[in-house]
């Protein structure tokens, strides 16, 4: 008897038919879907780093105006990166005065309309006009003031008086110094020269921000005496070369016991006891505060060193999100978020408005640098400041008005990247 | 009877060859030709300048005896290479040693070898952010060392050095040694190895003379892999550096996050062409056909 050992099909045909199918069906699968039409609020794609996304505002601009905010968090040079290379992925960013001086030349953020910002008059003249209480502060790097308005909506160069189109319209900025563990020094701390003091060998710890960190650093050597920088906002290659020689100095001696990228690295460090002193940000001393560790912003004789980030729109943005952002922005100014920022040791773009939405006694202590009359609790309800406190630095005046530096992009940024990657590879 | 035209077998190749083309030869053609460019803060333009490769070479030849930052990049990245290599070997090796040759039932060496990946169902990161707590100056190693009277200070070596970097990098490619070894060894004839055994050799005769040439692919293999992960590898060391140890990977990291595409561009080709050279010199020492 003889069996039919062979099958009809072989595993190739049944593989080359298999494939054929799949090609017909791709063909025809990918049509007709229904379209969902539904009354969806407007969302608007909110791009900034992590340290600005607060859901409560989030959660209050919704009620408030019915629009939904939907954050996009990355690192400070991926800003940079998105609105360059993908300006329409988001509809409204977040980023600090500084950046703009490459991020106007690639023409992605198109000038936002004076006349649409309602409280345009409002905003605090330390941004618009580099003063506080009448006085010129500190002009030293990319102040905002310098680079604040555009000659035209989609201008690529920077207007030297103020025009109806601006870049950037404020939301918060703050003067940064090093923050400190007092509990672990021990002793008053007064220069930003003690950050290269030998006696915090492996406990200090910089940024590891190219740009930032350069200007933390030149704070340190200008404090010790041992070189007056001509704008430390945009050093010269020689200043370069000796900022990052110093560096790399401290650094082989072992002075740095890591470097943070992110903010809540710096909170990890400072919280860990792996570092007593460290460049830092205002949220991340709050975040260790709020840890029930005792951590300073420490106010230091030579001044501080500020920033300012604002709201910016893509050129592609159009149509209800346009309008959209522009009411967010407006609700921004208007008060409530302002008061928000105001109580976490940020400040607001606009101060009458964020006044009316804070106590008194949190007014009193935020921002005129008296004694808290009641505790002082943060955002999330935690308990800041105890009854009787005063703010780090003292009332508004005194602080901005010790403004040394803005946060800057020099000519010399290329330059300024080889050597920063030289001092990581040393 | 069934006929096939020649060109069948050259369609049914065409979907991986289009995915590698896509995937891998053009990036990899875009890289090199952006190396070329030229960039200012904001964008990269399309030229032909040699400058991005001299900058990524400046001052070498001058400031020798000391190294420039490229050298000393690459001598630092090497040398973990080295260590981590040496380290992820004689634990892969061991540990594939065991489950082939000590192991008699086949249940037990599959269990134990799942045991092996089980930590790769966590991610990578999660994987090297949990030594942190652990390693610290308040860690629990510190701590306990403290408690048992050990030393009186925290150790601060523990953390953000050479060692911790060496630790989590061990820690993660072990296995990428011990599956491609096993997989050699099990291909051994035991029969080979009862015949060493039978001329009067000694257990580490055996070792030298039969087991370790014939799994010379796997080990090649093994080192192929863990090589590449760590030449371009930039978040464990640094993470677990402080972000304090030069690597190829975050020199160039940090030229993207300055938006400078053609100088990073340059650098990675200059670290594709050494991890090329490198694992050319160890294909010299296999035949890789045999294993396919």
């Amino acid at each position: 008897m003889k069996k039919d050992n062979t099958t009809d099909l072989s595993r190739r045909q049944v593989l080359k038919g298999g494939a054929a199918l799949a090609g017909a069906a791709a063909g025809t699968a990918i049509t007709g879907f229904p379209a969902v039409i539904a009354a969806e609020p407007v969302t608007l794609r909110y791009l900034s780093t992590a340290v600005n996304q607060s859901p409560a505002i989030a959660e209050r601009a919704a009620k408030d105006l019915g629009i939904k905010i939907e954050y996009v968090t990355v690192t400070t040079d991926d800003v940079t990166k998105r609105i360059i290379t993908q300006p329409n992925s988001f509809d409204l960013v977040d980023t600090e005065y500084f950046a703009l001086r490459n991020l106007i030349p690639s023409g992605n953020l198109m000038g936002m309309d004076a006349k649409r910002i309602k409280l345009i008059d409002k905003l605090v003249p330390a941004l618009t006009k580099g003063e506080v209480a009448g006085k010129k502060i500190g002009d030293q790097g990319t102040a905002p003031h310098k680079v604040m308005y555009l000659e035209g909506q989609n201008s690529k160069k920077f207007a030297s008086s103020p025009t109806e189109w601006i870049t950037l319209i404020p939301t918060t900025y703050n003067a940064d110094t090093l923050g400190i563990r007092p509990d672990l020094i021990g002793r008053p701390i007064e220069s930003w020269a003690e950050l290269l003091n030998p006696e915090f060998k492996g406990k200090a710890s910089i940024m590891n921000i190219p740009s930032s960190g350069m200007m933390d650093a030149a704070m340190v050597i200008e404090a010790s005496g041992k070189h007056k920088y001509g704008d430390k906002g945009n050093m010269t290659r020689e200043e370069i070369d000796l900022t990052v020689a110093t560096l790399i100095d401290a650094k082989k001696a072992g002075q740095f016991r890591a470097f943070w990228t992110d903010f809540n690295e710096s909170v990890n460090l400072m919280a860990g006891g792996e570092t007593v002193i460290q460049s830092m940000w205002s949220p991340a001393v709050t975040a260790v505060r709020l840890k029930g560790i005792a951590c300073k912003f420490q106010p230091l004789k030579e001044g501080y060193r500020a920033w300012a980030s604002g709201f910016g729109l893509p050129k592609t943005l159009k149509g209800k999100e346009l309008d959209a952002a522009y009411e967010f922005v407006n609700w921004f100014l208007s008060g409530w978020a302002g008061a928000y920022l105001n109580r976490q040791g940020y400040y607001a773009a606009v101060l009458e408005t964020a006044k009316e939405h804070m106590e008194p006694y949190e007014w009193a202590f935020w921002m005129e640098g008296k004694p808290a009359e009641k505790d002082i609790k943060g955002p999330d309800g935690g308990l800041l400041e105890k009854a009787g406190s005063v703010r780090d630095g003292g009332s508004y005046d005194q602080r901005m008005g010790a403004v040394a530096c803005w946060n800057s992009i020099m000519d010399e940024n290329a330059y300024l990247v080889r050597k920063w990657n030289e001092f990581i590879a040393a | 009877m069934i006929t096939h035209s020649r060109r069948t077998s050259y369609w049914q190749a065409a979907p991986l060859a289009a995915v590698f083309l896509v995937f891998f030869a053009l990036p990899l053609l875009a890289t090199l030709m952006v190396s070329f460019w030229s960039y200012t803060g904001y964008s990269i333009e399309p030229a032909l300048i040699l400058d991005n490769y001299l900058d990524a070479f400046d001052r070498c030849i001058v400031s020798l005896p000391d190294l420039c930052t490229t050298f000393r990049t690459y001598l630092s990245t090497l040398k973990f290479c080295l260590i981590v290599w040496l380290i992820t070997l004689v634990i892969g090796f061991t540990v594939s040693f065991y489950l082939t040759f000590h192991i008699r039932s086949t249940t037990t060496r599959l269990v134990l070898a799942l045991l092996c990946t089980i930590p790769f169902w966590t991610s990578n990161v999660i994987r090297m952010i949990s030594w942190i707590p652990l390693l610290g100056r308040n860690g629990l190693v510190n701590q306990s060392l403290i408690g048992l009277g050990v030393t009186d200070q925290p150790l601060d070596w523990l953390l953000y050095s050479d060692f911790s970097v060496i630790l989590a990098f061990v820690h993660i490619n072990t296995v990428f040694m011990i599956v491609p070894i096993a997989n050699s060894m099990s291909r051994i004839d035991k029969s080979l190895v009862e015949a060493a055994r039978d001329s009067g050799a000694t257990g580490w005769q055996i070792l030298r003379h039969v087991i370790i040439p014939l799994s010379k692919t796997g080990i090649a293999i093994g080192s192929i892999f863990v090589i590449t992960v760590v030449m371009g590898d930039f978040i464990t060391i640094g993470l677990m550096g402080g972000q304090q140890i030069a690597s190829a990977g975050k020199v160039i990291q940090t030229q993207i996050g300055a938006l400078q595409f053609p100088i990073a561009a340059a650098n990675a080709i200059v670290l594709l062409a050494i991890v090329l050279m490198i694992i050319a010199m160890l294909i010299r020492f296999i035949d890789i056909r045999k294993e396919l």
